[in-house]
């Protein structure tokens, strides 16, 4: 009976279902959105692209009604509307799908569904259930409207979120990144499900990065680069380099030295790792490389490809399959790192400055100060009973003054600190151990300019004195100008290493964006020829 | 016939146990870990006592309904103000729960002792104790055929209207867990909060209706166990340990109110056992009385092992929520 509907798409007189005028939204002296413009109509898919910080969610997030924008206006049907609340946005018959899903974990499908809904009438699941079996037939969902969110699949929680929306009525989809969970079967998928659901006449936004996929799903392409909207294509009349270059925007020139390499050797090579996660997905996929001394090997890629794995891997704090040789420069040994603890990686000079999204979280500790965060990498070196405090301290104030650490004292506790000051706590620590490998993982996120040029300089420094360093960045300016090859890695694979010194930032877009399958090929090659 | 009165008393001993824990689940089922329970029973207790001392004081003669709705109302009140001492501190302030709730359990004890050491001054008696037999035998009114029926009349209608309320309040509060989209709501937000807020459920509202309502439950097991376990004789910490096997309860009623009701029979059985066993000295009972702490372990044990997702806590239990800002 809904044949008829279906296979008409409904047109409403070319009136875009959703349309934005000059968003602007700042969070602090952060511009997320910068006058951004964009409309998609009924019956039709927008893919809005961007790297990293680009501020595709944060938009998203306005029409969703979870952030309110400081200018611009939002147009539903072609009249202006005040989106205060995700309630407003059901109202307008606005539905997200977040990449974070939110589902109670020991309820069904059906109950998460329900939830939070006050419909007319008694309450009845199975009345509910039987709308989401009708649902799920509609559009070709696979999902059992019984089965506890727990005992479910990522994908079929994906499944469960969507049903969701459209259960509320939802004729504007949002989907934030929703393949970056899935399998490229799950996937394939999913894009049959938003094309049944585009000719069925409904609006459809999904954010992504991955190229590929935007041009197999989307009818139209908005991309935003670091907050600014650069505009939208028609995805007939664009390509994959047209695109890249859109996304990654002009090059920007960094004031960064960089000096040649001096005698470079090998120091760290890793050979076919493969990692898996406790669902059996695969996060590393026979990654291959070689770390020399006197280098910056710089790791590009979109955030969660693997390069916090890849650096927990070597760090020993992550299983993973495959060989990992450290080449010691005091022995001539080579040992493979794989089966040793974290202890005995480090007390070969390994060093891991690990920046997470959570600075505090896995490098120092938060409430203690900065005499007692240093002894935490020397408690082990005090020959009696007692803590040796002497030299730690010593060094705490050496870190303080070398590094221009802005703190009242070696006593205050690191919270206490700005997040630039921090971070110098924290590579100052590893460094001064004398690593022979260094790996920093976003050391400068979240720091501002002058901070930044410290640690970069603080790198340089290393690199002279012969370290291996390993610098995990995702601003491609910087790693174009700091390092001196970059590894790509995409979706656990590498896809390309490059002469940072030639590359060009589209050359490394397009690897950071390559599809999956293709970087598997290309990795596996690459094998084949060493 | 000693076996038909060994499970009447342990109804009766039960019924607080169920009022407690029936009280206690709601309250867990909003997140919220209320180690304030026996102070919330003492305050029941003892509010109940003072409505019924001053009116049994200041009446000529007892009214059967006043006699019943006066004790009633103060103890609800009370409990009810130690419920939402603990929402304020816990839901609006964040405070830690553990720590609030055995501040109001150290408060509501000494609260009841105080007040049931100068109620009794005021009566002029030396030992520490109230007696309220009028009212209590208003409260203990059962039907009058039920010592017709012999054993099944003994164990099963021989109680008061607030045993069978006890009961009644259970099922009823099973049936809106899960059948009910309040019930639904209430569980997500003791679930997941942040999912339940997305949902536009008001997830502050639902943790204080629920504590509250919890708390006022709980607390008429402290009006049973005086008006009808004691026959109205109030003594200072004569209640005991009762609130700490209430929540002990939860935790073997796997978080349902209507697996509660079997088990405190149980627990009330394995409480009072030692009196129906011969030549027991005072070490022997004391040894008895663990038993339905020694069962909730063991219990505890087998569904840790069994690790079955649904016989688990709320899995934001005891954890403070704050709404994600940016």
């Amino acid at each position: 009976m809904d044949e008829a509907k279906q296979s008409a798409p409904v047109q409403k007189e070319d009136v875009p279902a959703i349309r934005l005028a000059h968003i602007t939204k700042r969070f602090g002296s952060v511009v997320a959105n910068d006058d951004v413009s964009l409309s998609v109509r009924h019956g039709e898919i927008l893919s809005v692209l961007g790297e990293n910080g680009s501020g595709k969610t944060t938009l998203m997030n306005i029409i969703a009604g979870i952030y309110y924008p400081d200018h611009g206006q939002v147009f539903v049907d072609g009249k202006e509307v005040v989106i205060r609340s995700p309630k407003d946005a059901f109202r307008y018959q606005i539905g997200m799908v977040h990449q974070h899903f939110k589902l109670v974990d020991v309820f069904s499908a059906t109950e998460n569904i329900v939830l939070g809904l006050e419909d007319e009438g008694r309450f009845s699941l199975r009345k509910a259930a039987k709308r989401v079996r009708e649902i799920s037939e509609q559009y070709g969902f696979d999902l059992d409207p019984d089965k506890k969110i727990y005992e479910m699949s990522v994908s079929e929680k994906q499944t469960v979120e969507i049903i969701k929306v459209l259960y509320r009525g939802a004729d504007i989809l949002i989907l934030d990144e929703p393949t970056a969970v899935l399998t490229p079967q799950e996937t394939e998928k999913l894009f049959t499900i938003l094309r049944r659901m585009r000719d069925s006449g409904k609006a459809i936004i999904i954010i992504t990065h991955k190229l590929h996929e935007v041009l197999s799903l989307s009818d139209e392409v908005a991309v935003l680069c670091k907050g600014k909207y650069v505009g939208t294509v028609q995805t007939a009349e664009t390509n994959e380099s047209a695109l890249t270059e859109m996304m990654v925007g002009k090059k920007v020139t960094l004031d960064i030295d960089r000096s040649e390499p001096k005698d470079p050797v090998d120091r760290l090579t890793v050979e076919d790792i493969t990692c898996r996660n406790r669902e059996g997905t695969e996060l590393l996929r026979h990654v291959s490389f070689t770390a020399r001394s006197g280098e910056i090997l710089g790791i590009a890629g979109i955030a969660g490809s693997g390069q916090r794995e890849l650096l927990e891997a070597i760090a020993g704090l992550q299983h993973v399959n495959g060989k990992i040789l450290y080449h010691n420069p005091k022995t001539g040994q080579v040992d493979d790192l794989r089966d040793k603890s974290p202890l005995e990686i480090r007390e070969l000079g390994v060093r891991l400055s690990f920046v997470p999204e959570d600075r505090l979280g896995m490098g120092l500790v938060g409430n203690m100060d900065i005499v007692d965060n240093i002894m935490l990498r020397s408690y082990k070196k005090g020959k009696s009973v007692f803590l040796e405090r002497k030299n730690p301290r010593s060094l705490a104030e050496k870190i303080i003054k070398d590094l221009e650490v802005a703190t009242p004292s070696a006593n205050t506790p690191v919270r206490r600190l700005s997040g630039g000051n921090v971070q110098k706590v924290l590579v100052g620590r590893e460094i001064a151990a004398s690593p022979t490998v260094l790996m920093a993982a976003y050391p400068v996120r979240g720091l501002d300019i002058n901070a930044s040029f410290t640690i970069y300089n603080l790198l340089n420094q290393q690199k002279e004195n012969g370290v291996a360093v390993i610098f995990v960045g995702e601003d491609l300016d910087v790693l174009l100008a700091l390092c001196d090859r970059i590894m790509v890695i995409s979706s656990g694979s590498i896809s390309g290493i490059v002469d940072a010194r030639t590359a060009t930032k589209e050359e490394v877009g397009l690897l950071m964006t390559k599809n999956s399958a293709d970087a598997y090929a290309h990795t596996a090659a690459e094998g084949g020829d060493a | 016939m000693m076996l038909a009165g060994f499970l009447q008393r342990a109804i009766m001993q039960g019924i607080p146990l169920l009022y407690g824990s029936t009280g206690e689940i709601l309250t867990e089922k909003s997140g919220h870990l209320n180690l304030g329970i026996p102070g919330i029973m003492y305050m029941g207790g003892i509010g109940g006592v003072i409505g019924a001392f001053l009116y049994e004081q200041n009446a000529a003669a007892l009214n059967p309904v006043l006699a019943v709705l006066i004790p009633l109302v103060c103890s609800m009140l009370g409990s009810l103000l130690m419920g939402l001492i603990y929402c304020f501190l816990t839901v609006t302030l964040r405070a830690n729960q553990n720590v609030t709730g055995l501040a109001l359990t150290t408060f509501g004890v000494g609260f009841g002792n105080f007040f049931g050491g100068s109620l009794a001054k005021l009566t002029g008696s030396d030992i520490p104790s109230i007696n309220l037999t009028a009212t209590s035998s208003y409260f203990r009114t059962s039907l009058p055929f039920a010592n017709d029926l012999g054993w099944f009349g003994q164990i099963f209608l021989s109680h008061s209207f607030l045993a069978y309320a006890a009961v009644i309040i259970a099922l009823a509060s099973s049936f809106i867990l899960s059948h009910t989209r309040v019930g639904l709501h209430l569980r997500a937000v003791g679930e997941n909060p942040a999912t339940a807020d997305a949902a536009g459920i008001n997830v502050g509202k639902y943790k204080y209706f629920a504590t509250c309502i919890g708390s006022v439950i709980a607390g008429l097991g402290g009006l049973y166990y005086v008006m009808d376990y004691a026959n109205g004789v109030w003594s200072n910490d004569g209640f005991g340990d009762r609130g700490w096997l209430a929540i002990a309860l939860v935790i073997f009623a796997v978080w349902r109110p209507n697996i509660s009701i079997l088990g405190s029979i149980l627990f009330g059985g394995l409480y009072i056992v030692h009196n129906y066993i011969r030549d027991l000295d005072v070490s022997g009972q004391e040894l008895f009385k663990m038993l339905p702490y020694v069962v909730t372990i063991l219990f505890l044990i087998v569904i840790s092992i069994r690790s079955k997702r649904e016989a688990q806590p709320p899995s934001h239990l005891g954890l403070p929520y704050f709404r994600e800002e940016r």
